[in-house]
């Protein structure tokens, strides 16, 4: 732990399932008085990807974190494999937690879609949170 | 009118079972190119063209009608939904559309770009009915020089008019020149540029060649720039257009289609001029009627330069069928497809082929309607297939090049070339070269070479022969002024190109994404 303050990363995407990844680790920064990194990733090798933040979600969300009054850093990132993106800063910045929000899925889905949530949950070296949105939304 | 006569046999001949299928399949294939950008209808078409040999012609052409018209639909849901032009005739829709979309409005631009389409193709494709057989019938009459002239002059208005740079675009027209070249000289039997390999004298297939630059170098462009900041698409449903969206609509599709027409009609070819003036007439028109929505999302915007843009397309038939002259890499492609299953194009293709030219008439307008029926409620379906990532996307386009290059002589040296013309394609839209003119080179370079030789036997190989027609020196005239004129136009009125660069439109690597029609 650096300087006695811990550090949460949050795998954002500007959707429910980012939205209630980082409040929970905006939460737990408060609680232990740390700071957060939002981390923001894409493969980049579609035209389109509605999990990577425009111009305006980012705004939207610097705002939004500025108002919390934690400490916070953003970052976005290209690469082959977004979970491998959101490991490399969890392990830059020494995390103490990770929070991923979770998608529900059917063991078949499973099987089919693969998931950057697993290869999160089983590539890092700290705690790894992963929370849902509400069933309803 | 005797025409229309010979179109009802073309519906006729379209409208069996088999063939609405083919056209089916047309209009969705060429609308799912036209929406990536990148791959165009001209890649489509070169990718079928070993496939459509165990296929009637007329078959096969139905469905390149439809790919054609379907890339062109496909174009303007990208440059609406993302404001991405797929093609430079789409940068002015784009323009526009984009804005209209942002606005919450994207309904109604990809109406009036689906209807405004429908209405400038059909408009345009009975044009065509009109004028081609009246063209055809003076063409059979030229003369081999004044014919010789006519193809020089598709070449330099293809090469200079178009496209931004005429340096790149003679460079590009020379290459394809010369690799029309190689191979066995039909009139003499010596060998050319084949390096003393018997394949090569056996010419490159054109196949190789279209599928080598279209297909592999667009794959090995894109490879070279794989990640790339994604975009967000705007979410649309189902389009539609009120009664006041119509009002407003419908003079811009038909002076749309007034510029668009003539523009392609000419072997001048191009979208991008007409759509220009289009933007432009609309934004006067809007100004003066005091209701200027231009650069908040006019819905003028969209349906001029959309309906110039197909009424262009659908020009472009009038010298394919009746001076077997290309204009587009398309309509280049569709021009070997012929010679493929040993038709000769020109001014008698009219009269040899009538069945065929009817179909493929009647079958535009069939796939405009079936464009109109499929697009208003497909495109949130459409708008999806931006999220299908590259590498997958192009793996299946480079099976496809691969096959079809190897399937149209059965030699492994073919996919030998194959990768040669396709690092040429790498390097072409490297150094920013336009694709077309060289397609162009390939196709018409032999063609032209034909008739040169034609003229000069005539003549007992005096050169003068050349300039002996009344129409051949006005056709060097026209040349001479298209050589010139560029240059000075541009100094005295911005380009398209610089007009959407003031609006900010996000033309990032334009010429990468460029789609050749």
């Amino acid at each position: 732990m650096n300087d006695g303050a811990s550090t949460i990363v949050v795998g954002w995407t500007p959707d429910e399932f980012g939205e209630v990844a980082l409040h929970r680790g905006v939460e737990e920064a408060r609680l232990r008085a740390g700071r957060v990194v939002v981390v923001n990733a894409t493969r980049g090798d579609a035209l389109v990807d509605d999990r990577y933040a425009d111009e305006e979600q980012l705004a939207r969300l610097t705002s939004e974190l500025s108002a919390s009054g934690v400490e916070v850093d953003v970052r976005r990132s290209m690469g082959a494999d977004v979970a491998d993106q959101v490991l490399a800063v969890a392990e830059e910045v020494s995390a103490d937690l990770v929070v991923i929000g979770l998608r529900r899925r059917s063991p078949v889905g499973k099987l089919l879609m693969g998931s950057v949530a697993q290869r999160i949950l089983l590539g890092a070296d700290c705690a790894v949170l992963a929370v849902k949105p509400p069933a309803q939304a | 009118m005797e025409n229309l006569g010979l179109l009802m046999d073309g519906f006729g001949a379209v409208l069996t079972p088999e063939n609405l299928l083919y056209a089916v399949i047309g209009v969705l294939l060429g609308t799912f190119v036209g929406v990536l950008p990148g791959i165009g209808p001209a890649m489509a078409v070169a990718l079928l063209l070993p496939v459509t040999y165990g296929l009637e012609p007329i078959s096969a052409f139905i469905m390149f009608a439809g790919i054609y018209y379907g890339g062109m639909y496909g174009g303007s849901t990208t440059a609406i939904l993302l404001n991405t032009p797929g093609e430079s005739a789409s940068v002015m829709t784009a323009l526009e559309g984009n804005r209209m979309a942002r606005a919450g409005r994207a309904a109604q631009a990809l109406a009036t770009a689906a209807i405004g389409s429908f209405v400038a193709g059909t408009i345009g494709t009975l044009l065509v009915v009109f004028f081609a057989p009246a063209l055809a019938s003076v063409a059979v009459e030229i003369g081999a020089p004044s014919y010789f002239a006519l193809m020089v002059l598709a070449m330099v208005m293809v090469t200079s008019v178009l496209g931004g740079s005429p340096l790149r675009g003679f460079i590009a027209l020379f290459l394809g020149l010369t690799i029309g070249l190689v191979g066995l000289d039909l009139n003499t039997g010596q060998s050319r540029l084949s390096f003393d390999q018997p394949l090569l004298a056996d010419r490159i297939d054109v196949v190789v060649v279209a599928v080598g630059i279209f297909a592999l170098g667009e794959a090995l462009w894109v490879a070279a720039h794989l990640r790339r900041s994604p975009a967000h698409v705007i979410p649309v449903g189902r389009p539609w257009m009120s009664r006041s969206d119509l009002k407003r609509s419908w003079g811009p599709w038909l002076r749309g289609t007034a510029y668009g027409f003539p523009f392609g009609a000419l072997p001048a070819g191009g979208a991008e001029i007409p759509t220009f003036l289009s933007y432009i007439t609309e934004k006067r028109i809007a100004a003066r009627k005091g209701r200027d929505e231009f650069g908040e999302g006019a819905i003028e915007g969209v349906a001029g330069p959309e309906a110039a843009n197909n009424a262009s397309a659908a020009g472009t038939f009038v010298p394919l069928l009746a001076l077997g002259l290309p204009v587009t890499a398309t309509s280049a492609v569709m021009l070997a497809a012929l010679q493929g299953y040993g038709i000769e194009p020109g001014p008698g293709l009219m009269t040899d082929q009538p069945e065929l030219v009817w179909a493929l008439l009647a079958s535009l307008l069939i796939g405009n309607v079936l464009l109109l029926v499929l697009n208003l409620p497909l495109a949130p379906v459409w708008a999806k297939l931006l999220r299908i990532p590259r590498p997958q996307l192009y793996a299946g386009i480079l099976f496809f090049a691969a096959l079809g290059a190897y399937a149209a002589n059965l030699q492994a040296f073919d996919l030998f070339l194959l990768l040669l013309l396709g690092l040429l394609g790498l390097m072409m839209r490297r150094f920013a070269l336009p694709v077309l003119p060289l397609i162009l080179g390939v196709i018409l370079g032999p063609l032209m070479e034909f008739r040169l030789r034609e003229a000069m036997a005539i003549s007992g190989g005096d050169v003068s022969a050349l300039w002996s027609e009344p129409l051949a020196v006005v056709i060097y005239v026209v040349v001479s002024i298209a050589v010139v004129a560029p240059f000075a136009v541009r100094r005295l009125r911005p380009t398209p190109a610089a007009l959407a660069a003031d609006a900010n439109l996000t033309t990032e690597d334009t010429h990468a994404e460029e789609k050749v029609r």
